[in-house]
């Protein structure tokens, strides 16, 4: 199993193969098309993640002290988005999340091509996701 | 005929790069882009004689007072008011509204009701609703139909002898449509309700005239019409805007202040506490007077042929679906292309140096309306030009083929 830095490295060079801010979208957007299919029954507004233009939900589940996410959203360069999230982020125990610097996001430029409405819905979803793992920390 | 390019060089912004392309700026409605004119304006304010209005002695306070009241006249002539006591300054359209829903807190009862329509901007919805909620009297709505437009015949069954008021955009910020509010106004005063208008999206596209309308309260903002942010104006009739009360207590508003008893000042001054944005009003009497320059004749129908130019060739692409697309429309248009959200599309267009608004634009009737999450709105200037409307179509095509 891949660090969540080590996961954060190899997006970063993944991007580093694109030429322009145009293949990074179409990356995402396609990253979003190959999203698995959200479970409608999560679909609910208790999943709902404040501070998107677009609709994002994002549910949790904790097993054998590993936290597994999945989400998605009605704007596809969103769901590609929340599917890098995912990848970092999914399939780690709540301390390895909760300690997480997260810095893939910078240095593979999306930052600048975020407008601030954007930006502030991607750090609302990993607040969330920071505060589930927080929530299964404290269970434990 | 306007010269489209010699405007531009009015425009400092419209020179401006961004993600390494020529700004296209389709964000009109939100905010319109501020002139030379208009900056060296308030620059000068600054410079030369800065100072506290109609109480200073000074010289530098006699100027600002001059400059500062003579934005009223210019505005009050602008806008076919009777008396520039009549035009109160403001921080913009929504504080305007806000003075009339306080004001109107202890005249209306639970037994009254009030109007709006599905198509008004947040701002001409919520301060009513607050003010049903401490007053206990009603809110009734006029549906739109499919087509965007208001529908009159519930209007008139809604128009009940309990309405007290009635409150509709001038144009519908989301689609762009303009309402029949001379109509609208007729009908509710043949049935004693008085009428405020929300001319936000109007004021910028045509020439207005409140004595024809007979209006009894319109707002509007000056960063819609090349004016500063933070200024707008509310325009009342002299007897309504006496029967309210002040808005907000302070200096400025009252003529003789005791322990035992405060008298208010008269209009405008009453509704005008504290120091107001003396910059911000002076420039708005320079934007007036600049967009007069050009003239508002021009500008409609320069306007009306970007609308007329970009509604054609979006009409070409697949799956483009219109909101309001009507006759009487300014020059806004609020679309999707299939199924793609409207963020996705608007983040690709700023990739491409195009400004639009993407989402509810504060409009969530709507589009509950129409069962859609948002809309992508381009809304267009007169120093807007037909090849940037050419580049945007372009810039739009690719982005719907890159979302697939």
């Amino acid at each position: 199993m891949q660090s969540i830095q080590q996961i954060q490295d190899q997006i970063i060079e993944e991007f580093d193969f694109f030429q322009d801010w145009s293949e990074k979208y179409q990356y995402l957007i396609d990253l979003g098309k190959n999203l698995p299919e959200f479970n409608d029954s999560n679909r609910v507004d208790s999943n709902l993640i404040k501070g998107c233009q677009s609709k994002v939900w994002l549910n949790s589940s904790f097993d054998n002290n590993i936290v597994i996410f999945e989400a998605d959203s009605d704007a596809i360069i969103s769901k590609g988005i929340i599917s890098l999230l995912i990848r970092v982020f999914s399939g780690h125990t709540p301390d390895e999340i909760i300690a997480a610097n997260i810095d893939f996001i910078e240095k593979i430029g999306l930052n600048s091509h975020l407008s601030q409405t954007r930006a502030n819905g991607l750090l609302s979803m990993i607040k969330q996701i920071k505060i589930y793992a927080l929530a299964y920390q404290a269970k434990n | 005929m306007l010269d489209v390019y010699k405007i531009r060089e009015d425009f400092p912004i419209l020179g401006k790069k961004v993600n390494n392309t020529d700004l296209i700026y389709f964000d009109n409605a939100a905010t319109s882009q501020t002139p030379n004119q208009v900056i060296d304006v308030i620059s000068d304010y600054y410079k030369q004689y800065n100072s506290n209005i109609h109480r200073g002695l000074h010289s530098l306070s006699a100027d600002a007072t001059n400059k500062y009241e003579n934005s009223r006249t210019l505005i009050k002539n602008h806008f076919g008011a009777s008396h520039e006591h009549e035009i109160i300054f403001t921080s913009g359209t929504t504080h305007g509204i806000n003075i009339i829903s306080s004001g109107l807190e202890k005249l209306i009862s639970s037994k009254d009701e009030l109007i709006v329509s599905e198509m008004e901007h947040h701002s001409n919805i919520v301060p009513w609703q607050m003010l049903c909620e401490k007053t206990g009297s009603k809110l009734k709505v006029i549906p739109i139909n499919d087509d965007g437009t208001l529908n009159m015949d519930e209007y008139k069954s809604l128009l009940t002898p309990a309405v007290k008021f009635v409150f509709i955009n001038h144009v519908s910020n989301t689609l762009g449509i303009v309402n029949p509010v001379k109509e609208i106004i007729d009908l509710a005063h043949k049935n004693n309700s008085k009428v405020l208008i929300d001319g936000a999206q109007g004021a910028a596209h045509f020439k207005i005239n409140l004595k024809e309308l007979d209006v009894d309260y319109y707002v509007a903002s000056a960063h819609k019409l090349c004016g500063p942010t933070g200024v707008g104006f509310l325009y009342g009739k002299s007897e309504l805007l006496n029967s309210l009360p002040p808005y907000q207590g302070g200096g400025e508003m009252i003529s003789t202040v005791t322990f035992n008893k405060t008298e208010y000042a008269d209009l405008p001054h009453k509704f005008e506490a504290g120091t107001p944005n003396i910059a911000g009003v002076i420039g708005f009497g320079a934007a007036i007077e600049y967009m007069n320059s050009i003239g508002f004749d021009n500008i409609e129908v320069y306007e009306k042929e970007l609308l007329d130019y970009a509604t054609e060739n979006l009409k070409k692409i697949e799956n483009i679906i219109i909101y309001g697309d009507v006759d009487d429309k300014i020059s806004v248009i609020s679309f999707n292309v299939g199924n793609h959200h409207p963020s996705d599309i608007g983040s690709i267009l700023d990739q491409y140096g195009v400004a639009v608004r993407t989402g509810q634009h504060c409009t969530q009737p709507i589009m509950d309306h129409f069962n859609i999450p948002g809309t992508v709105r381009a809304s267009f200037s007169f120093y807007n030009t037909k090849s940037e409307i050419d580049l945007f179509i372009d810039a739009l095509k690719k982005a719907s083929k890159m979302l697939g």
